[in-house]
């Protein structure tokens, strides 16, 4: 008689943990803090095409780091949560609260009963009338939630990435003040992807992936700042190309289950 | 299919065998490129769809439900004119209820997204659910993909919304929406202005001539513009003549309701443009256009 393989929940669970945090810190970092003029989001993101921000519902933005294929399909139930909700009930009765959880107990409910866990982590952020009323929450792979006051880190390295955001966050910042000292965080030695160099970067337009909630906007509040209106608020610096960044590769670009 | 949310993967894209049977929060995560929000509706709450609760009620005998026996109100008058730089288009307030004006301030035309608009006629309830459905299926579809469905893709959504109502329409609750849009993809903004008709089976018509009009007066509308629209006017005559065409509808038709100086109620009016997109013309703005019509129609009844 063969005895069936047995192993203890405590480890599946510590297993999964463990490849979920592998594949999140592999990536590149985002950065979403609220501001004097509503919610900012900063990714470092190569592409144009393939979005780690994107928008939820008129005050809802969502952010995401880990295996796109994984959180591209949490951000599209995300949207139809929302859309269904909006039209059953009301616009107003969509709130970052509800989306939040509805996020937790279905990640939650992933990490324990799937195989392989998410290897994704998200932000919900709502953009409030006044800024003591913006939230952020954090969802991590295996559910857990996180109501964060004022900034999230997520993705990569992301403690020399939060030590610095911690010193220069101000809420009372403008966009180009609260862009400026994101740039300034994911820039710092030790943050970029693999943790390969141990220098600062320079992160330029092309690297980056940047949107808002725009508090003074009625009605849907998320907008993308690309091209030159982006020029022109990034800190002189970051204005030009973006360096070569030979041997960097995010969460994204490796395998399932790679150990590298 | 064995219902397997935690990881996404081509298993997911098979057909359903038990369509409906994934409820609550765990469908939305399952239903992987799926970029319509009302097939996504369709599939899980199909209760909340404007043709889904469609009449049941026996067709024959005392009970018989037909818009005169149950007073639903009806929308009447709408007119679309392409001009040189985009679309207006331009609805009068009044609601019947057989010889009774059902409301005097209802607006029937709608901002369904940036750069798009929809003028309403025929059994205001469903016509106005319908709207509601149809822009958020607009905006869906642009967060989901990251950008605006393309002119004709919105004119033949709206074509599907309609022929999905068809059995209520041959039940008398007929829907007509009038469609106005601007195609951000053509260059020329004298040619970018679109206007599509649609019949009540779901037919869509381009209308390539510069203007139409649909509801109870649109004959008389219709009559109107086609003396006074030129699409080569600009933004300000063509919002005037907008408003005369409704005001030549008013006066033949019943149940299309002239500007009220009483109470202030004036026609809605969108303008939609490349640069500004779709935008509704102040009050201040079509009261000062509807003040002058009415004084010259003082002095040559006409026009």
């Amino acid at each position: 008689m063969t005895m069936p393989f047995y192993s203890s929940v405590d480890q599946l669970l510590r297993d999964r943990s463990e490849l979920a945090r592998k594949g999140i810190s592999r990536g590149r970092s985002v950065v979403v803090m609220s501001f004097a003029g509503g919610v900012l989001f900063v990714a470092e993101n190569h592409s144009s095409a393939l979005n780690k921000v994107s928008e939820i519902y008129d005050r809802i933005g969502f952010a995401a780091v880990g295996r796109y294929n994984e959180f591209e399909g949490l951000r599209t139930a995300g949207i139809r949560l929302a859309d269904s909700r909006g039209f059953s009930y009301d616009r107003r009765d969509v709130t970052s609260r509800w989306l939040a959880n509805t996020y937790a107990q279905f990640i939650g409910a992933a990490f324990v009963e799937q195989q392989k866990p998410y290897e994704a982590e998200i932000c919900l952020a709502e953009v409030g009338e006044t800024q003591e009323h913006d939230q952020l929450y954090r969802i991590t792979y295996d559910g857990s939630i996180t109501d964060e006051p004022g900034y999230v880190v997520m993705g990569g390295s992301t403690e020399p990435i939060s030590a610095k955001l911690k010193d220069v966050v101000d809420p009372a910042h403008d966009l180009a003040a609260a862009l400026a000292t994101a740039l300034e965080s994911l820039q710092v030695p030790g943050a970029a992807p693999g943790n390969g160099t141990s220098e600062a970067r320079v992160l330029g337009e092309s690297a980056l992936e940047v949107a808002v909630l725009d508090r003074g906007r009625p009605g849907r509040a998320f907008r993308r700042i690309t091209g030159p209106v982006l020029r022109g608020i990034l800190p002189a610096a970051n204005r030009g190309e973006t360096a070569d960044e030979p041997e960097v590769r995010g969460g994204d670009d490796v395998a399932a289950g790679s150990t590298e | 299919m064995e219902f397997r949310e935690g990881i996404p993967g081509p298993r997911q894209f098979g057909p359903e065998p038990q369509p409906g049977s994934q409820l609550g929060h765990r469908a939305a995560f399952a239903a992987l490129g799926e970029t319509s929000f009302s097939n996504y509706v369709a599939a899980t709450q199909p209760h909340l769809l404007p043709a889904a609760r469609m009449f049941d009620a026996p067709r024959t005998g005392a009970s018989h439900a037909s818009p005169e026996a149950l007073g639903v109100p009806h929308g009447t008058t709408i007119v679309a004119l392409q001009f040189n730089e985009g679309v207006v288009i331009a609805g009068d307030r009044r609601a019947t209820a057989g010889n009774v004006i059902a409301q005097r301030d209802i607006e029937k035309i709608f901002l369904t997204d940036s750069h798009s608009a929809v003028g309403i006629a025929g059994s205001a309830g469903i016509a106005i659910e319908m709207v509601r459905l149809y822009t958020v299926e607009l905006e869906h579809y642009e967060k989901i993909e990251g950008v605006q469905m393309s002119l004709d893709g919105k004119a033949n959504r709206l074509a599907g919304m309609v022929r999905g109502n068809l059995g209520a329409a041959m039940q008398g609750f007929v829907v007509v929406p009038l469609f106005a849009g601007y195609d951000v993809e053509e260059p020329d903004p004298a040619k970018a202005g679109r206007i599509v008709t649609y019949d009540p089976t779901g037919g869509r018509y381009d209308e390539w001539l510069g203007y139409h009009a649909v509801g109870s007066g649109s004959v008389f509308a219709k009559s109107s513009l086609k003396k006074l629209h030129r699409t080569t006017n600009d933004l300000t005559t063509t919002i005037r003549t907008a408003v005369e065409a409704l005001y030549d509808a008013a006066d033949d038709d019943t149940a299309t309701g002239g500007p009220d100086l009483v109470r202030k109620i004036w026609p809605v009016v969108v303008s939609i443009t490349g640069p500004e997109g779709a935008v509704r013309r102040s009050e201040d703005e079509l009261a000062a256009v509807v003040e002058q019509i009415v004084a010259d129609r003082a002095e040559n009844p006409g026009g």
